[in-house]
């Protein structure tokens, strides 16, 4: 396949405009850290990656954005930011070792899938901060929306629609975030030994407590054994985390220790230990998979994640909780079998799934995502082609003949 | 004056019909045709435009709504949405030939859940209805505009309506899970849930801030959220609106980002002192209000924070509140600030640009040189923290002279916020009052763009028309 790789906004429009006049389809990648395992396949005559369009185009701390190029590896940005004391606020993950990919994820590829770690729960997703962007629709048109300020609400908000829409729509040249300071310091609080059900009832109680919980896990005992700072505990461990000043941090996490009495007897780790093991839950480290496991990320109100481990037991698989118990990990066997349990489960909880790792002949012949209502579809599809009229970008990605 | 459409003359001639077909689809008194009672929905908070509308259906049911949105798209009628009918930028301005379909008898909440934080409300309910609805429990409805009294739920989420306490709370968009939406062909669908990450296209984000130009929002399912242990505010005067926007940036430097930052101007600050006796010092330049949260030590420990940053900018007056009432006494003004102005004027516009935080001083000098240019008086209001700007334009609408200048005046600090870096509108939508300035933000390319979506939601453009879009795609660029 060929593998077309510009450096300039102007040669990535002069690209897609080509591929508009001959009708001939685009897979669009970054790094391909994540677009050979996630959703279905694109079947495309050649491939754009946007990873030499790269660079921090606008840094203002005192502004809280930060705008760079599509290509630009989203660890230079989080060290750019992290220079100044900020962080970018959706904690976005990096599932290298999860989808068995190498290099480095870019800022495109992460608002293109609208990934989002632990402080989701509290804190909102990527596309919540993502305020401007730049972008090349289908016909090969440069389009802008948002900007560089915080507060914006002129015209149709194409920031979020673009975000997520994994290169179908357009292909995101510049991004500008919202970002915030980076806390002073981090604690967790842990308690051992809880099953499912009780342990997102501990996380629904420090939830809806005053005390602002920026994490809330729950990782049965062979999930909290793959993390070393939570391997001492020996048993499933319900986690909540605290990111604030020094002495809010001691105070908070005392008074959800408190808060937890009827659950059991809570331990406090510290900032170093608590930073290691969310940037674990983040990475998605409590998963176990074996090689011929395809993985799930499935969205449930988060009274209804409890349903989704009891399904996946039944299966034989793996999982943990994030989100308070809304977003469920879950790696199976890579069999249609899987994926019938797992998406009836999130259904008959009213939740959503994105299949995020399978080998190639399943993910093609799978609802990778769930399908939309009818007259949803409907709309849809004419709004892929109000973008894309021919259909040329990530043909197929999300739903078959799209 | 903005150019309206010119009504359709079929629609207008077929009026008995359409209002005989639309009583068959509501309650008996859910349809309104009579011109007195069609008076009070003339206009919405931008009373400067007026325009009675052909008729309006109160439905009380999402099927209803549909029923009526398949008949009027059957029919080729205009459909203009209404809530509460708050817009400042005339989102719900009727058409001659529209029906208006006003969602106030939609106005119960559905559900309230605790465990997994959200409630479920028709669009109808007040913003501060969710709020009330689940004091009790120590729970809140985030985003607080300040009609919070008035404005209905339905109505923030058409124009992402955002509030003093953004900065910490993020504005509509970000404390939803669910829509049911009704689509001009009557189709009624669901987006997104319960669940905090929906799959597909994110309709949520786009219909958030559509401005009722994709659909009409009958249900809403927001996010709630257990409020803090306490607040408390403090109020910073300054000799300069540099000195104080500076102060601002020292402040979010230091990694504090408070729960609500606010910016008022000597104008403002004068005004607002007359009208509430907050105790405002008036011989200051420019003055911040600034708020806290958390347990007493962390508030006294927040505050300790920024009065030291505050320090080193030279401050006229410090004042930290020591109580709840002594943080209601420092707000008091600034909420009074649009009765406040009304009292020394007879009539205002209050603006809605965003600008860069760090071009604020910069702004506000060149809007001080406009005003004298146009002879019309202006005080600043500012959310410090996130860029928001509102200036209210004083002018005597008796005078149209007075009025077209107001206009003019306000155009030109909107084109200013542009040409700065930032957008037309922060949180009050573009409406009919900013639409023909669309150009100066977007090129034809990318209204074109938004066009097509809109297309694809009402192909025959009945919703809201006139509305957000330049009613001549080819208008010049007015930059």
């Amino acid at each position: 396949m060929n593998a077309i790789a510009p450096q300039a906004e102007g040669e990535i429009a002069d690209v897609i405009a080509e591929a508009h006049a001959h009708a001939t389809p685009l897979a669009l990648v970054g790094n391909e850290t994540k677009s050979n395992a996630m959703l279905r396949p694109v079947q495309a005559a050649a491939t754009l990656t946007l990873r030499h369009h790269t660079g921090i185009s606008l840094y203002a701390p005192k502004e809280l954005i930060i705008a760079a190029r599509a290509g630009t590896p989203l660890a230079e940005i989080e060290a750019a930011v992290a220079a100044e004391g900020q962080q970018i606020i959706a904690e976005p993950p990096d599932l290298s070792a999860l989808l068995g990919s190498a290099g480095q994820q870019t800022l495109g590829g992460i608002v293109a899938c609208n990934l989002s770690g632990p402080r989701r729960i509290t804190a909102g997703a990527m596309r919540d901060h993502v305020i401007g962007v730049r972008a090349v629709n289908g016909a090969g048109e440069v389009i802008h929306s948002g900007g560089r300020v915080l507060k914006n609400v002129t015209g149709l908000d194409l920031c979020k629609l673009l975000s997520g829409s994994y290169g179908t729509l357009a292909a995101l040249t510049e991004i500008t975030l919202k970002v915030l300071p980076a806390s002073e310091a981090v604690g967790t609080v842990v308690l051992a030994g809880l099953d499912a059900e009780r342990g997102v009832a501990a996380l629904a109680a420090a939830l809806g407590s005053p005390f602002g919980v920026s994490g809330a896990a729950w990782l049965p005992r062979e999930a909290a054994a793959r993390v070393p700072e939570l391997a001492a505990f020996d048993a499933a461990v319900t986690l909540v985390r605290i990111e604030d000043f020094i002495p809010s941090v001691a105070y908070r996490t005392e008074r959800l220790r408190a808060e937890w009495a009827g659950f059991g007897a809570a331990a406090i780790l510290e900032d170093a230990p608590s930073r290691a093991l969310w940037r674990a839950v983040r990475d998605t480290v409590p998963l176990g998979h074996a090689s011929g496991d395809a993985i799930w990320r499935v969205s449930v109100a988060p009274s209804a994640g409890p349903r989704i481990v009891a399904a996946v037991a039944r299966l034989g698989g793996n999982c943990f909780l994030d989100w308070g118990g809304g977003l469920v990990w879950v790696a199976a066997p890579a069999r249609a079998e899987s994926h019938a349990a797992i998406t009836h489960a999130a259904r008959a909880s009213r939740g959503v799934w994105w299949l995020m790792r399978a080998p190639d002949a399943l993910r093609a012949s799978l609802d990778v995502v769930p399908q939309e209502a009818s007259a949803l579809a409907r709309i849809t599809r004419r709004v892929k082609e109000a973008f894309d009229p021919q259909g040329i970008l990530n043909p197929g990605r999300l739903f078959a003949g799209l | 004056m903005i150019e309206l459409p010119p009504p359709k003359p079929e629609t207008l001639a077929a009026r008995p019909r359409l209002i005989a077909g639309l009583r068959a689809l509501v309650p008996e008194d859910g349809v309104i045709a009579e011109a007195l009672c069609l008076k009070p929905y003339e206009t919405d908070g931008l009373a400067a435009y007026r325009q009675v509308p052909l008729a309006v259906v109160l439905p009380e049911t999402t099927e209803q709504v549909a029923a009526v949105l398949r008949f009027c798209q059957e029919n080729g009628v205009r459909v203009v949405p209404r809530g509460a009918g708050t817009s400042l930028s005339g989102g719900a301005l009727p058409l001659a030939d529209a029906v208006v379909v006003g969602l106030m008898r939609m106005n119960r909440i559905l559900d309230i859940n605790y465990a997994d934080r959200y409630a479920v409300v028709q669009a109808g309910v007040t913003n501060i209805g969710i709020t009330d609805a689940v004091r009790e429990r120590g729970f809140f409805y985030a985003p607080d505009p300040s009609s919070q009294l008035a404005c209905m739920i339905g109505g923030n989420v058409n124009m992402n309506s955002g509030g003093a306490h953004c900065l910490k709370y993020g504005v509509t968009a970000n404390n939803l899970l669910g829509l049911r939406i009704v689509t001009i062909a009557g189709e009624i669908l669901d987006i997104g849930g319960t669940h905090l990450d929906a799959a597909g296209y994110d309709w949520l984000g786009l219909l958030t801030g559509s401005e009722g130009q994709l659909a009409i929002v009958t249900e809403i399912t927001v996010r709630i959220l257990r409020g803090p242990e306490g607040a408390r505010a403090m109020l910073a005067a300054f000799r300069a609106n540099e000195v104080a926007g500076a102060c601002v940036d020292a402040i979010i430097a230091s990694g504090i980002i408070p729960v609500a930052l606010e910016f008022m101007d000597r104008p403002a600050i004068h005004a607002c002192e007359a009208f509430a006796h907050a105790g405002y010092p008036l011989d200051a330049e420019a003055m911040l209000i600034i708020e806290v949260e958390g347990s007493v030590a962390e508030q006294d420990d927040m505050l300790g924070r920024i009065r030291a940053i505050c320090e080193r900018f030279d401050p006229i007056s410090l004042k930290v509140s020591q109580s709840a009432e002594e943080s209601a006494a420092i707000w008091k003004g600034r909420k009074g600030a649009f009765g406040a102005v009304g009292r020394i004027s007879p009539d205002y516009l209050c603006m809605d640009g965003t600008i860069p935080t760090s071009r604020l001083p910069e702004v506000l000098r060149r809007i001080g040189e406009m005003s004298e240019s146009y002879g019309l008086k202006v005080a600043n209001i500012f959310h410090a923290g996130d860029g928001n700007l509102h200036p209210l334009i004083m002018f005597d609408a008796n005078d149209p002279a007075s009025f077209h200048r107001a206009e003019a005046f306000g155009a030109d600090i909107l084109k200013l916020c542009v040409e700065v870096g930032g957008c037309l509108t922060g949180e009050h939508g573009v409406g009919v009052e900013k639409r023909d300035l669309m150009p100066v933000q977007f090129n034809a390319r990318e209204l074109d763009q938004q066009r097509r979506i809109k297309s694809a939601f009402d192909p025959d453009w009945l919703l809201n028309t006139a509305k957000v879009f330049p009613l001549k795609p080819d208008i010049a660029h007015a930059a």
